[in-house]
């Protein structure tokens, strides 16, 4: 049993170095701190969600340091269905899993965040709740950030935009195009006294928003 | 006499390693006197294209030492980087897909398997006339009629760029020239450092008494000073150089100015599109310089044109 452990541990850590040497290597990802500053802060990066990949590009930017202690918040109904998935999204990834299906949940969703976020991680969330296929640049965000927000006051939201990955892997298609991509963190924000759940999420969605136009091409790089 | 070109290889480096010991030395006094916090981005920006250049040189010199394989590997990575860096900034849409997985994975290879293999026939025109052909079927089966011809020149462009002229780089490998046989790699030794010393002695002569810009809304840094002053002393250089080279020092001189001249002409083209697509660097993976395109804009230019010249006047194949 402990050896067996032992060896999921090491495979993990093998899969989860080879992943990221992998989006490196196809995106050349660079992080743009435009906003919030890398420091081990306890925070949520909520991002725009266009693929799979959104996850390891936020994760590929931070510092070590800071990536150990930042966990995806990921849907149980897809990471727990075969045993591969469940190997990457569990151990791999050490995401927190919530259900979307209300009918089969056995935790409240909000409560298994709180859990995560009280034990000390940082969260990423994609608060659109699914993958953006359609051409508007951003879906309409569910409550869960505001709940989240709300309920632990001195957390950081960090909005979080993901340039460009939706070219590299387009909804449908098997092979990634190599492209440059980058991660731009904005500044964070929090849940005002007394604002309600519609007006934080309409200024949660408009500085995501913001950061989408900021970062144009690969851009914006070291002083020439 | 068929030579090995270990020992003028190795004065060369060492000559360069000696201009880098100074570069260094020079950058950190610079730090000590202006910028001792290191708030002065000139001078950061300075010492970090100094700190590249240590590592570009050295993987150059890694290469040259692992020979054919090494270099042909590196330009071919170069390329991948380049065509990256250019691809993310083109017109392109879902339905150049297989076009652009086309390009990274079946093009950019057999374009080094052929410089590799010596096919001179093939890689000279593979690209131009071939990949030009079938690319533009690959995204017209996919129909998408919407900024169909600006998709497919964008992309072309991006792949005669980043694929097709830094190619010539390890092609010169495959020249045939009598009385240098073997020492082939001093002409990618000899092209790499007059260009790239221009680009460094123009930003030198620019920096000390550029005054009247070239172009600019294109580029505020490059000036008539910098632009006569580096190729002047890059092309003096290059003259200097003659004796790792085939060529006697007065054809040595034209040649280094017909390269510099043409990456003078490379750099401005390329700040050209980056004005067009609102972006400052190509990229970011060379601290200091920006991208790969960045910093190869003025060999991707120079490399097809040299090594046309070199085949035509000096070369038996």
């Amino acid at each position: 049993m402990e050896a067996r452990g032992w060896i999921r541990r090491a495979a993990a850590f093998a899969a989860g170095n080879a992943i990221l040497l992998f989006a490196r290597f196809v995106t050349a990802v660079r992080p743009v701190w435009a906003g919030a500053a890398p420091e081990p802060r306890l925070r949520i990066y909520f991002a725009n969600h266009t693929s799979n990949g959104d996850f390891v590009l936020i994760w590929a930017v931070l510092p070590r340091h800071m990536r150990l202690r930042t966990r995806p918040v990921a849907a149980l109904d897809y990471w727990l269905t075969t045993p591969l998935r469940a190997f990457v999204g569990r151990d791999v990834f050490n995401a927190v899993l919530i259900d979307r299906r209300p009918e089969h949940r056995t935790a409240d969703p909000v409560a298994t965040m709180l859990e995560a976020l009280d034990a000390g991680s940082s969260l990423i969330i994609f608060p659109e709740g699914r993958r953006n296929e359609g051409p508007a640049p951003i879906l309409p965000f569910r409550s869960g950030l505001f709940h989240l927000g709300a309920a632990r006051p001195g957390v950081e939201l960090v909005p979080t935009w993901i340039h460009n990955l939706n070219r590299v892997m387009p909804k449908g298609e098997l092979i990634p195009v190599p492209l440059n991509c980058t991660v731009t963190f904005g500044t964070p924000i929090h849940v005002g006294p007394g604002e309600t759940k519609d007006a934080f999420l309409a200024r949660a969605s408009a500085a995501l928003l913001a950061l989408a136009g900021a970062e144009a091409g690969s851009g914006a790089g070291a002083a020439a | 006499m068929n030579g090995n070109p270990g020992q003028d290889l190795f004065v060369l480096l060492s000559g360069v390693a000696i201009l880098l010991v100074v570069a260094t030395v020079a950058g950190q006094i610079l730090r000590e006197r202006f910028s001792p916090d290191g708030t002065n981005a000139v001078i950061e920006n300075l010492n970090a294209r100094i700190l590249s250049w240590w590592g570009m040189v050295t993987l150059l010199a890694l290469a040259f030492l692992a020979g054919r394989t090494g270099v042909v590997l590196l330009f071919a990575f170069c390329s991948f980087a380049a065509l990256r860096e250019s691809l993310t900034l083109t017109a392109k849409d879902r339905a150049d897909h297989w076009s652009l997985v086309a390009c990274f994975y079946l093009i950019l290879p057999f374009q080094y398997w052929l410089v590799w293999t010596d096919w001179y026939g093939l890689y000279s025109v593979f690209i131009p006339v071939y990949a030009f052909l079938f690319l533009p079927i690959l995204a017209a089966l996919r129909g998408t009629p919407q900024g169909f011809l600006t998709r497919v020149s964008e992309t072309q462009w991006a792949l005669m760029i980043s694929v097709f002229c830094i190619s010539h780089v390890p092609a010169l490998l495959s020249l045939r020239i009598a009385g240098f046989e073997g020492k082939n790699v001093l002409l990618i030794a000899w092209l790499v450092f007059t260009v790239q010393f221009s680009d460094v002695m123009q930003y030198v002569w620019g920096k000390l008494l550029g005054r009247r810009r070239i172009a600019p809304s294109l580029s505020p840094s490059k000036t008539w000073e910098g632009f006569v002053g580096g190729t002047l002393t890059a092309s003096a250089a290059g003259a200097l150089l003659w004796w790792i080279t085939p060529f006697p020092p007065a054809e040595a001189f034209a040649l280094a100015l017909v390269v510099t001249l043409l990456g003078f002409g490379g750099g401005l083209v390329l700040s050209a599109v980056k004005r067009d697509r609102g972006v400052k660097d190509w990229g970011s993976l060379i601290a200091g310089h920006g991208g790969f395109i960045d910093r190869l804009d003025s060999v991707i230019f120079a490399a097809p044109v040299f090594f046309h010249l070199v085949r035509y006047f000096w070369s038996s194949t």
